[in-house]
């Protein structure tokens, strides 16, 4: 009876991930600081979505919920950036 | 009894389905926002980085900590309860609570700060300003503000379960809308974490 598969995440998981959060945090604002043209943008975008992954996979337990939900997020994520893909297309190409 | 549980549990599963279908529908209303902001960005490079450089990055990284800090507190709470941890629960969604005050506070200033030098959505120096900075404080205020509104309503619905929690409503067998309240919370989180990059660094 007791087999209902409630996943238990010790409170070190949470700290650790809060750790690299907050680190993750100072690199971009040091990034950003310092000033390095292009890559500034693409720094600090990488590191974004580095940071949303975590939260998405860990803090929102995605890392230990169905296959189904798992898809569903992938395709959620895909589906914004085909959008924006296809508006830069058009944008681009006016 | 065994077909409660069962039933319970498929409930529990489609209440989590439901919130997660809801939270992806948040997310392509936020990303159609981000969308708006990478085309007017792209046309008005120059502009938007004149414009950035307005806003206060310590109150957004001030911002920025407060949210994480309050996003693992709340996870926390969720081990808390189905560890039967009760006081700690409380505890520590107390101290997502107050983060989420102090966040709505830091915005007050940050914003009060913008309207004293007469910067508004429609005043009159906004009017005067170029297509491009027009935009880019046109965009800040909306995509802040309605941030702001999801910080309003995750702080109500996280005080609706720290009630639930105190009265024993929510406890270890039965915790799905505390999971709920807090994947909510987890949302705002993760908008901001794309947003003050965005808004505030890149400039």
């Amino acid at each position: 009876m007791e087999e209902e598969h409630q996943h238990i995440v010790p409170y070190e998981t949470y700290l650790k991930i809060l750790a690299i959060l907050l680190l993750m945090t100072c690199i971009t604002i040091t990034v950003t600081v310092i000033d390095l043209s292009a890559w500034t943008v693409l720094i600090a975008l990488i590191i974004a979505c580095i940071k949303g992954f975590l939260v998405m996979s860990i803090f929102m337990h995605l890392k230990f919920e169905s296959l189904l939900l798992k898809i569903l997020a992938i395709g959620v994520v895909l589906l914004f950036a085909i959008i924006l893909a296809i508006t830069f297309i058009d944008y681009l190409n006016r | 009894m065994i077909m409660n549980r069962a039933e319970e549990h498929n409930n529990k599963e489609i209440a989590k389905l439901g919130m997660w279908i809801f939270i992806f529908t948040e997310i392509i209303l936020f990303g159609g926002l981000f969308i708006v902001y990478s085309i007017t960005r792209s046309k008005y490079s120059n502009e938007f980085h004149g414009a950035a450089a307005h806003l206060n990055v310590i109150i957004g990284a001030i911002n920025t900590v407060i949210l994480l800090i309050s996003s693992t507190t709340v996870a926390m709470s969720i081990t808390a309860v189905q560890t039967k941890n009760k006081k700690l629960a409380l505890r520590l969604l107390m101290v997502t609570i107050v983060c989420a005050l102090v966040f709505l506070a830091n915005k007050y200033f940050e914003w009060s700060g913008k309207f004293h030098h007469g910067l508004y959505p429609g005043s009159d120096l906004m009017m005067e300003l170029n297509r491009g900075y027009l935009l880019f404080f046109s965009l800040y205020f909306f995509m802040t503000g309605l941030h702001a509104l999801h910080i309003i309503v995750g702080l109500t619905i996280l005080l609706i379960v720290y009630y639930k929690i105190d009265k024993g409503i929510i406890n270890h067998e039965k915790y799905v809308l505390l999971e709920n309240g807090a994947l909510y919370w987890h949302l705002v989180d993760l908008i901001w974490i794309f947003l003050f990059p965005l808004l505030y660094l890149i400039t």
